[in-house]
């Protein structure tokens, strides 16, 4: 039997409307909760998929009776679920902060994964008992579940810009409900009193979820996040919500108590503070619309920060501000005259505060003649513009990014050695970049962008040793590099701006150990120690030795902020009681948690059942010799699908530059490919499957080295096309390999439907159990060995899965016949 | 922020279901008394190698005694009473904790307190910190933003008896104008940078104290000391001794 045009439209809407519905988990767990913690959460509810694989081989022949009914069960299910599930995941009181502190906390950790699991387990249903049934049209089938993914991909990125992101809740529910009614009403599948019945319920599913669901569809915000508990200062108010794919921005006001948002300010500063509005993203990461009427003597305090250093040198002309969020950076160039500035800053809708909603507050400052403001992420602006610069700033930049702890596992392309050797390339002879960062101690963050920066200017015939300058304030540390030696003039001025605000000199050409830690005493000298070390001979031994990782980051390793090192580890356990759990670089231990726990969840949870299953069908003497290949076959191809991806998304990433954008690009083209290719391979039937599962192995691998052996001059040659072609071009480097990966999974599991069709729930149950492993492995890969190893290990498993294509030697003529898909 | 009446009581049900188990009767005071010290030796034991522990080599007794005197209990919240004695925060509600008694001994320490002396807290938060101040001074002046937090910790230094604690509700950007000069001040919610008037509220040889990290994690503590010249030096303290360096470099 073959699935009719509507029963394929279905697929892809449910596939589609899943996918959504996990990147919305995401952007609401990130907003409610961390996103470190709604990654995890969200890879692990996908065990939803691997449940369903083995929930349909247990129950595969009563469900298969009752088709009609259990698919449009599963759909209303998955209706009223995906609401539900948040609501009630998000009512627990599960707090991230507590875990060290609460063993309590794992169980509710392991609630909400379930949990968040239960749309996930209806969606595969549907689905996995789709390919079940309609078992010669696998390759549509599955063609139809990839494209759907591909739309659904690019439909919440659109869907983010335009709706609340709570509202998204019952938008992706009403969906899947209308197209749940035009199904039961076109198809015969379903007819008289069955119909009738389906289509009441599917519609007052509809008005409950429309009606009923908005009235509880309230955020719980974790009331430890900032924007939380600057709510709790009485007449303080929201003024404004915006949201989009990159965060939802906050704008609050304070009418009691004044901001006063001045990161890195001397101890010694005198100068009362302006105005100011809060600006959250997700509820954090705090910045401040400064109030400003043209008039600097409010903004004196600008200059009285560690950030104001390089002004100390010399006038600045032109200066690009990397990151310039709300401004203050931009303000702080206008206050020293800088007469050109190029203001770069990502979210269209953090600009639109300053350009429009707030612009009279803000002094138009967005809109003055000297500032240019740019919609782009940082390194895609360096790359694209021409322009040399007396300055780049780079102030508090990505602070939560670059700040270590939970955030390691998100790759930073703004850090890396590349991407200094980028930024370096704009100054004019004689300007500096200049890094504030918030100091990390014992100190992390400042050592490792030392080694960075050190390894960047080593293409620049710039010594390191001459070109450096390092101050810190109580709570923050600049780094001034310059594009020349540092000269005596500029070490008089940084001794006196220093002194005069009490700033701790940390490192300048010639300086002695005796006056560093003068004012902010650490126990020794530490910055000027590491300084001194990174820029000696001995600086691979020093980074050795470290306790933290500070090697430095690179396109193929971008982790700026996974400090962890196992060798520390011991030392940190042995002082636990004594409150060193800070020391932990606790992100790459969570990751190693998330996948023991996806782990233990698989064995738990599909090979139990499946022992048991296969006990009872050995008493019936019905044991398979195929199986464990099939398990392997498909367990590999789950694992192999999302390395390549994530691989690629992040090689791609880096060329495209923006992280929503080029993301939802790249996956929609894997996915679009991908369904192409299955959809070809079931026309394909005078080409036996295996030979086009090993036809396409091998083009992935041909692509795949001419990717990797040539990425610098393929990213050169797309970096310097406009954005139109470059996107087009990388898509269509995408495409076929996308299309190849498309391959295997619908030839092996048509071969199975014609011979094995009690395996095909199994293949899809390891096959979703793999992709929840996969995600978390292939940052962890991706963290120890770079991107590089990790497509290697993705086509070694590809080579794996093309020796394992489950052929039956048991019954070699009649397999041979009917392995022509 | 608001829940559901039905998700409120299907959490609470779950809440209550897990957290019987693990409560015991409720508990004597003596028993209290009991879990006290044996938590402050503990601390003391933990706290030897600890940066913060400065020139000295052990917590100050006069620092032990008062740590072992305060009941915590009294200003930890009802559900989470069984826990008072655990080196660990615990949350008291609006996003704030009653901080880990390790960190509220090393901070009062770090003060270095003389019985005539005068201490004033912004971040009042559960009154523990204040009470345990409120120990080894002579007059503690605690300020509070959270209305609802200034009140409640209002009554429990009331009921405990701390009636050296004058606690305000209001924005401890200013300090205590009327109160100053101050001979410590303490400030137990982490600040962007050092309200320049709490450091000329500050006496001449004066310390402040500021834990950075987060509610239930401090990082580590910056210690501000006002010399006779009246110049501003800081330190910067982990609560554990590590150094990230090893070797020769």
């Amino acid at each position: 039997m073959h699935p009719g045009a509507g029963y394929l439209l279905t697929i892809a809407v449910i596939s589609g409307a899943t996918l959504a519905y996990e990147v919305l988990l995401l952007r609401l767990f990130s907003l409610i909760q961390w996103h470190h913690f709604a990654f995890m959460v969200i890879s692990l509810a996908l065990l939803g998929y691997g449940v369903s694989g083995v929930f349909l081989a247990l129950a595969r022949q009563h469900v298969s009776r009752h088709f009609s009914s259990v698919i449009m069960g599963n759909l209303l299910l998955l209706a009223l679920s995906m609401p539900l599930s948040f609501m009630l995941a998000q009512a627990l009181p599960f707090n991230p902060a507590e875990l060290l502190w609460d063993p309590r906390q794992l169980f509710y950790w392991l609630v909400v994964y379930l949990i968040l699991a239960v749309p996930f387990f209806f969606a595969a249903n549907i689905i996995g008992l789709s390919l079940y049934q309609f078992r010669r049209g696998i390759p549509t089938l599955y063609a139809s579940d990839l494209l759907g993914a591909a739309l659904g991909s690019i439909g919440i990125i659109a869907l983010l810009f335009v709706i609340d992101v709570e509202q998204i809740l019952l938008v992706l529910p009403c969906l899947v409900l209308l197209i749940g009614l035009l199904l039961v009403t076109q198809s015969p599948l379903w007819s008289g009193r069955q119909k009738t019945l389906w289509q009441a319920s599917l519609l007052v599913t509809m008005a409950v979820t429309l009606f009923f669901m908005p009235a509880s569809l309230q955020l719980n915000v974790s009331s430890y996040k900032s924007l939380s508990q600057m709510l709790t200062v009485p007449e303080t108010q929201v003024l404004q919500r915006k949201s989009s794919p990159l965060g939802v921005l906050s704008v609050v006001a304070s009418r009691q108590v004044p901001l006063r948002y001045a990161p890195g300010l001397s101890i010694l500063s005198d100068a009362e503070l302006p105005e100011q509005l809060a600006v959250f993203t997700d509820a954090d990461a705090m910045s401040a619309i400064t109030r400003f009427d043209g008039d600097y003597e409010p903004l004196r305090f600008m200059g009285q920060t560690s950030s104001a250093l390089p002004y100390q040198f010399k006038p600045m002309q032109d200066v690009l501000v990397l990151g310039a969020g709300a401004g203050s950076d931009v303000l702080q160039a206008l206050m020293f005259d800088a007469s050109h500035i190029d203001a770069v800053e990502e979210n269209p809708q953090m600009i639109g505060l300053l350009q429009d909603d707030y612009a009279d507050f803000a002094g138009k400052l967005y809109k003055l003649p000297q500032v240019n403001v740019h919609q782009s992420e940082a390194r895609a602006f360096a790359s694209k513009t021409e322009r040399q610069y007396d300055l780049i700033t780079m102030s508090f930049m990505s602070a939560a990014g670059a700040g270590g702890g939970l955030f390691s596992m998100n790759e930073n392309y703004l850090f890396t050695v590349e991407s200094m050797r980028e930024y370096l390339r704009h100054l004019k002879p004689g300007g500096y970049i200049s890094i504030t960062q918030q100091n990390t101690h014992p100190p992390r963050v400042m050592p490792k962008l030392v080694a960075t920066l050190a390894e960047a200017m080593q293409s620049f015939r710039l010594a390191p040793s001459q070109s450096l300058i390092l101050i810190r304030s109580w709570q923050t540390t600049t780094l001034v590099v310059k594009n020349g030696t540092v000269n005596q003039e500029e070490i008089s001025q940084l001794k006196q701006f220093s002194e005069r605000y009490n700033f701790d000199l940390a490192y300048y050409p010639g300086m002695t150990e005796q006056e560093a830690n003068r004012f902010h005493r650490l126990k020794q000298p530490y910055f000027y120690q590491a300084v001194t070390a990174l820029l000696s001979e001995n600086k691979a031994q020093f980074i050795a030795d470290y306790k933290f990782n500070i090697e430095p980051a690179t396109d193929n390793q971008p982790y700026f902020s996974q400090f962890f090192k196992w060798q520390t580890l011991p030392e940190i356990l042995s002082l636990l009681d004594a409150g060193s759990i800070f020391l932990l670089e606790s992100a790459y231990l969570l990751l190693l948690a998330a996948l023991v726990q996806a782990l233990v969840a698989s064995l738990v949870l599909l090979l139990l059942p499946l022992w048991l299953w296969r006990r009872r069908r050995r008493d019936r003497d019905e044991v398979q010799p195929l199986h464990k290949r099939v398990l392997a076959y498909f367990f590999a191809l789950g694992l192999a699908f999302l390395f390549v991806e994530i691989a690629f998304i992040q090689k791609f990433v880096l060329i495209l530059h923006h992280p929503v954008y080029a993301v939802t690009t790249v996956i929609a083209g894997f996915l679009l490919a991908a369904g192409a290719g299955s959809y070809l391979s079931g026309r394909l039937r005078m080409v036996q499957a295996r030979i086009q599962v090993v036809a396409a192995v091998l083009v992935m691998i041909v692509l795949s080295a001419v990717y990797i052996s040539s990425y610098a001059s393929i990213s050169g040659f797309l970096l310097a096309q406009s954005d139109l072609p470059r996107y087009l071009l990388a898509i269509l480097m995408i495409m076929p390999l996308g299309f190849c990966m498309g391959i295997p999974f619908p030839a092996a599991m048509s071969m199975l439907g014609r011979e094995h069709d009690e395996m095909i729930p199994w293949a899809w149950g390891i096959n979703g159990f793999a992709s929840v492993m996969s995600p978390i492995l292939a940052t962890l890969i991706a963290m120890e060995f770079g991107f590089r190893v990790l497509i290697v290990v993705a086509l070694l498993l590809y080579l794996l899965a093309v020796c394992l294509f489950p052929t039956d030697s048991t019954k070699p003529s009649a397999g041979h016949n009917q392995l022509n898909v | 922020m608001t829940r559901t009446p039905f998700l409120n009581s299907a959490v609470s049900l779950v809440v209550m279901a897990l957290t019987c188990f693990s409560l015991s009767p409720v508990q004597a005071d003596d028993d209290f008394k009991q879990q006290r010290e044996a938590l402050v030796e503990e601390i003391a034991g933990d706290l030897r190698s600890s940066d913060a522990i400065l020139d000295q080599s052990e917590l100050d007794p006069k620092v032990l005694k008062a740590m072992k005197t305060v009941p915590r209990h009294e200003f930890v919240p009802e559900k989470h009473k069984h826990q008072s004695y655990r080196n660990r925060p615990l949350p008291i509600g609006y996003g704030q904790t009653i901080s880990q008694p390790a960190i509220v001994a090393l901070m009062t320490n770090l003060l270095e307190l003389e019985p005539a002396e005068k201490v004033l807290e912004i971040g009042t938060g559960s009154g523990y910190q204040a009470a345990v101040l409120a120990e080894l001074v002579e007059k503690v002046y605690s300020i509070e933003i959270v209305p609802e937090l200034a009140e409640r910790a209002a009554e429990d230094l009331k009921r405990t008896g701390y009636d050296n604690v004058i606690t305000r509700h209001g924005d401890g950007y200013y300090g205590w104008e009327e109160q100053a000069p101050f001979d410590a001040i303490i400030v137990t919610a982490a600040a962007d940078h050092i309200p320049p008037r709490l450091l000329k509220q500050l006496k001449p040889e004066g310390r402040m104290v500021i834990p950075v990290g987060s509610r239930f994690m401090v990082q580590h503590l910056v210690l501000v000391k006002k010399t006779e010249d009246s110049d501003i030096i800081t330190e910067q303290l982990l609560p554990v001794q590590f150094v990230p360096l090893t070797g020769e470099h």
